[in-house]
């Protein structure tokens, strides 16, 4: 590992020109049990503003579990997570995604029986400040805010190229498109930090290659901080700036693309390792 | 044109108003299933509950009085004062947001994630405790709840129609509590689509009632969200329970009118606003023609009872989604 990541302060740039700030979320000494099972044993790492950080592993490694930390949706049994340089109290997922972590589901969590539009605008719900009377008479205030967040909605929706499925209710949508429509959803609520749980599983070379340019666009245009979680080795040493490596709820290696490549340790896990 | 058909269409007139009323209780049923998945048995209680309160506080009793007097040996049974009707009905709105948040906080907090038929049987004890608590609070003597609201038929519409057929016809009958009542619903509904269709938590009602995995991540809180439901739900009652009471007097039978919703549901989709709609109009305008055109003349009458159901019977075998409810696919 090279001096400027060691050093968690500095920010330092990438190859291809992009900023990478300091430390956004820190995770120490995670430890998550289910009943017996623990499907994270003591894990620490970090995740800088602006880089794109992937957790890889097998399957059954616990990547799944860790993105279900950050986001709140499981309670780690030990460990603490500091956010922006401030230690985390326990929190409920809707309070997490209040903070600015927005997220993406493994297998696609959409409200089928809406609109590609109401989708979306749900994304937008933290945006929204005026009340519940003057949203539903469309009172000034109330219609100026809803104009602007439709904006912004319409914004998201164009850059990731859904204008023509707008008014289609999700349910009826290809898969590749859900997945789509998923990210939409939760880059309309501008987060600081994206977190991608196999943004590509079940997709087509194609759709995989049209989904690493929204990744890597995003987070070249808005800045946002992005953590996947992905099994294609390929597109995850092409999008991400450093690597996690996962394997029954350790973690294995930790480091830049090349560096996790080399690691003999991710290289027993991924291939197999003879036993004599 | 033919006496005989006018009185046919009074009877349908009279039936739509009667559906409407049906409809109302239907409706708070709707919202909860649709947002929380839960068939809240209680509604109907709910709506006598509501009543009951707001009778209590208009004519200024002390809630809890025979409570009182038991413990402390006291007599005391009203305060002496009436509350103004518009301060009695935002008293008792106030009253069935508490009873929201307690039964959010109390029971279905615990019962996240469980079994339909568990979260049904919780709101059967739901329906049992609260008819208690409505006991124990304002006495269990019929009231009569005065709201001022019009009574008896309508003069207007009896002249106005009157010249519509021949000697023998004499106008509409139409009860000017129903048109309130058909007035008061049609703002109802509408209120009730604005919030849901326009407002951000309209929106998160319709997202949890969607996928809560996803409702979570976008920022949105299951329990605020299911308060607001039963909330709603407790105004929809609230209306239901002023409407019915002003017709027939606050009592405890004023519960059972929720049986009269379940037909209703079966018609319409439990997923349904319109569906609860329609439904009760179908079913007012069905049971009101049946007993005028069959009923009456060839069964002997007393048909508006159990025709209902039979009309509910016969769409769970043809169309057990309801006529506007989401089609149940399976797929493999």
């Amino acid at each position: 590992m090279n001096e400027a990541v060691m050093d968690k302060n500095a920010p330092y740039v990438t190859e291809d020109g992009r900023q990478i700030g300091g430390v956004m979320m820190d995770l120490r000494d995670i430890t998550l049990r289910f009943g017996g099972v623990e499907a994270i044993k003591a894990i620490s790492f970090d995740i800088r503003e602006g880089e794109i950080r992937a957790i890889i592993g097998p399957n059954g490694a616990g990547k799944s579990s860790m993105l279900n930390v950050i986001s709140g949706f499981y309670k780690p049994q030990e460990g603490e997570v500091y956010f922006r340089g401030q230690k985390r109290p326990p929190m409920k997922p809707y309070q997490v995604a209040r903070q600015g972590v927005a997220r993406t589901f493994q297998n696609i969590a959409l409200f089928q029986g809406m609109s590609v539009l109401d989708n979306v605008m749900t994304g937008r719900m933290g945006h929204i400040k005026s009340n519940m009377l003057a949203q539903a008479i469309w009172a000034g205030k109330a219609q100026r805010e809803e104009n602007e967040n439709r904006e912004a909605v319409e914004r998201i929706i164009d850059f990731l190229e859904i204008q023509a499925i707008r008014k289609t209710p999700v349910g009826r949508l290809p898969y590749g498109l859900k997945k789509r429509v998923e990210l939409a959803r939760a880059l309309a609520a501008e987060p600081d930090l994206l977190l991608l749980d196999e943004p590509m599983a079940g997709m087509n070379v194609e759709e995989k290659e049209d989904m690493s340019r929204f990744i890597l666009d995003v987070n070249d245009e808005f800045g946002t901080t992005i953590a996947l979680i992905e099994h294609d080795m390929g597109v995850v040493m092409d999008l991400s700036d450093r690597v996690v490596v996962m394997d029954y709820g350790r973690k294995i290696g930790d480091g830049t693309p090349d560096e996790v490549r080399n690691n003999q340790e991710v290289i027993d896990a991924y291939l197999g390792v003879a036993h004599d | 044109m033919s006496a005989d058909f006018l009185y046919g269409i009074e009877v349908v007139i009279n039936g739509l108003m009667a559906g409407v009323l049906y409809a109302l209780v239907a409706l708070g049923f709707v919202l909860i299933y649709k947002a929380s998945g839960i068939f809240n048995y209680a509604q109907g209680v709910m709506a006598l509950f509501s009543a009951l309160t707001l009778a209590g506080i208009m004519s200024g009793q002390v809630p809890f009085a025979h409570l009182i007097n038991a413990i402390f040996g006291t007599d005391i049974h009203y305060f002496g004062w009436n509350v103004p009707v518009l301060a009695a009905i935002i008293l008792t709105l106030i009253v069935m947001v508490i009873f929201a948040w307690c039964v959010q906080r109390f029971v279905f907090r615990h019962l996240v994630g469980q079994e339909p038929i568990i979260l049904f049987m919780a709101t059967i004890g739901l329906a049992y405790f609260l008819e208690g608590v409505g006991d124990l609070m304002w006495g269990s003597d019929i009231k009569t709840l005065n709201v001022g609201l019009p009574q008896g038929g309508s003069r207007f519409v009896e002249d106005a129609t009157a010249g519509l057929g021949g000697d023998d016809f004499f106008g509409f009958f139409i009860d000017k509590l129903d048109m309130v009542a058909t007035v008061v619903a049609i703002i109802l509904v509408a209120g009730l689509i604005a919030f849901s269709q326009y407002t951000k938590q309209g929106r998160a009602m319709r997202a949890v009632a969607d996928d809560h995995q996803a409702a979570l991540s976008v920022g949105i809180s299951l329990n605020f969200i299911w308060v607001l439901v039963w909330s709603l739900a407790g105004l929809v009652a609230l209306v239901a329970g002023i409407m019915w009471g002003a017709k027939s007097g606050v009592q405890f039978s004023l519960s059972l009118i929720a049986l009269k919703a379940l037909p209703v549901l079966m018609l319409g989709g439990f997923t349904s606003i319109p569906g609860a709609i329609v439904g009760g109009l179908i079913i007012g305008v069905g049971e009101k023609l049946f007993e005028y055109l069959i009923g009456a003349p060839y069964l002997g009458g007393a048909t508006e009872n159990w025709f209902a159901y039979v009309l509910a019977l016969l769409f769970l075998v043809f169309r057990p989604q309801g006529l506007f409810g989401e089609r149940i696919i399976e797929r493999v």
